[in-house]
């Protein structure tokens, strides 16, 4: 099951040169950009790790794609994505982000049930994929 | 491939439509002399436009390489150059954006281990798609220490200089003597710069030529007199060590400057008329020859009597 997350998810793969059409727009708009990976796909999992430091006085997607591919190269079956963070007072935030990179096979999600009191039923999501540890979850560990 | 099947492509159109014109023609009025670097920039936009033209019939070369190294001696024009080179690769064409980083060591070299390569990838990453202008670039290799971090920034720099001559244009800059020391000892440095650009000084001529330019922009004039004057002051100065071509130029103009100013103060202070725009953008002859360059013993010849400067100017550089 192919996650949907963030901006152009629901659109078949972004080329590099779309990619960067989209970078060049951000940096236009003076967001500033920054690479982030993971391999826990759910959904509340805001805390992806860092592929180095947020870009800041770039003026060219070059710089920006450039760490893309070196993440790529380290990282080929994780999820990565590019987040451009405006500074602008008021925002404060991430103005787009979208993933630029999904491992090969992605099993999706189960529904999990639990019984709470007075026959309370909650649910939630959990991914086969974050079954196994850290690292191992959709490649063979190396 | 038939090349006789090909379309034919009026060249003369595609410069026309290109305003390359425009580029070199602002180049030729704001940069006075410099013949061997205009000569060199009309041959990258001849060039550029070429390779277009044989883009368009499919005959497709390759972008060609544009890292530059500019030498030449002090006060020769290579920063005022090469700050001007984003906006003309720019418009050629070549380079996608308008921007020009300028850095030297001090922003491409780190302080301890691990953290050189980060610090000039990142200055390499805000350069992208523009150009990266390096000043005294021999800085950045020290022979004298073999621990220097400077080899790892140069090693980067000659990667990406490599790998992505698509979206970064790399200048290097500084003094011909130098520059050759620091070729020598980095011989991938010298191969991966197909443009070695050599400033020549500039001769009596241009130099006035110059120093009317400068004024004219911070509104000031020379009169017949200060002009011949200034012609007479920069025929001493260019003889003496340390003669810094523009540099020394605009060095004598700010003095110039201040004893003008000096002057029309005095003046005013012992009750003189009220003066005018045209006295106050005046730089007089008296300006000009106040100068030390005139009190040394080799201008003695020249009539004007040496003062106390003489003493002064042993012991500070001829101004």
């Amino acid at each position: 099951m192919r996650i949907t997350q963030g901006t152009f998810s629901f659109l078949p793969e972004l080329t590099d040169e779309e990619i960067s059409l989209q970078i060049d727009y951000a940096l236009s708009q003076g967001w500033a950009c920054s690479v982030e990976f993971t391999d826990d796909p759910h959904p509340r999992n805001t805390y992806w790790e860092m592929w180095g430091l947020p870009m800041f006085d770039l003026h060219d997607a070059a710089g920006v794609l450039q760490e893309v591919k070196a993440c790529r190269v380290a990282r080929p079956q994780h999820y990565i994505k590019i987040n451009a963070f405006d500074s602008v007072r008021g925002f404060e935030t991430m103005r787009l982000s979208f993933i630029v990179n999904r491992p090969d096979d992605e099993p999706g999600f189960r529904l999990t049930r639990q019984d709470g009191p007075g026959r309370v039923q909650r649910y939630g999501l959990s991914s086969y994929a974050g079954d196994r540890p850290s690292g191992e979850r959709y490649a063979p560990a190396r | 491939m038939n090349c006789a099947q090909l379309p034919d492509v009026d060249l003369a159109a595609l410069y026309r439509d290109s305003g390359i014109g425009d580029v070199l023609a602002e180049l030729d009025r704001d940069l006075v002399g410099l013949a061997p670097v205009k000569t060199r920039i009309r041959e990258v936009a001849a060039h550029l436009l070429v390779e277009r033209a044989r883009d368009s019939l499919g005959l497709a070369g390759g972008a060609p390489t544009l890292h530059m190294c500019f030498s030449g001696n002090p006060g020769t024009g290579k920063t005022t150059v090469a700050l001007r080179m984003a906006e003309v690769l720019h418009r050629l064409g070549y380079v996608r954006r308008n921007h020009l980083v300028s850095v030297t060591r001090d922003d491409l070299v780190g302080q301890y281990i691990g953290h050189t390569a980060p610090k000039t990838r990142e200055v390499l990453k805000r350069a992208m798609g523009g150009v990266l202008f390096i000043d005294e670039a021999y800085y950045l290799y020290r022979p004298e220490n073999e621990r220097d971090y400077g080899q790892e920034a140069i090693e980067i720099l000659l990667q990406t200089m490599e790998n992505q001559r698509d979206d970064l244009v790399v200048i290097l800059a500084g003094y011909a003597a130098r520059m050759e020391v620091f070729f020598e000892s980095n011989p991938g440095f010298r191969s991966r710069i197909a443009h070695h650009i050599t400033f020549p000084d500039y001769d009596g001529g241009e130099l006035l030529d110059i120093a009317e330019r400068m004024l004219a922009t911070m509104h000031y004039r020379f009169d017949a007199d200060s002009r011949r004057a200034f012609a007479d002051y920069l025929a001493l100065r260019s003889r003496q060590p340390n003669f810094a071509n523009a540099r020394s130029v605009r060095n004598a103009l700010d003095r110039s400057r201040l004893r003008q100013a000096n002057r029309l103060f005095a003046t005013a202070m012992q009750g003189g008329a009220p003066i005018d725009a045209a006295a106050l953008t005046l730089i007089a002859a008296a300006d000009v020859r106040a100068s030390r360059v005139f009190a040394e013993p080799l201008a003695a010849s020249n009539g004007i009597p040496a003062s106390s400067h003489a003493t002064r100017a042993a012991l500070a550089p001829p101004g």
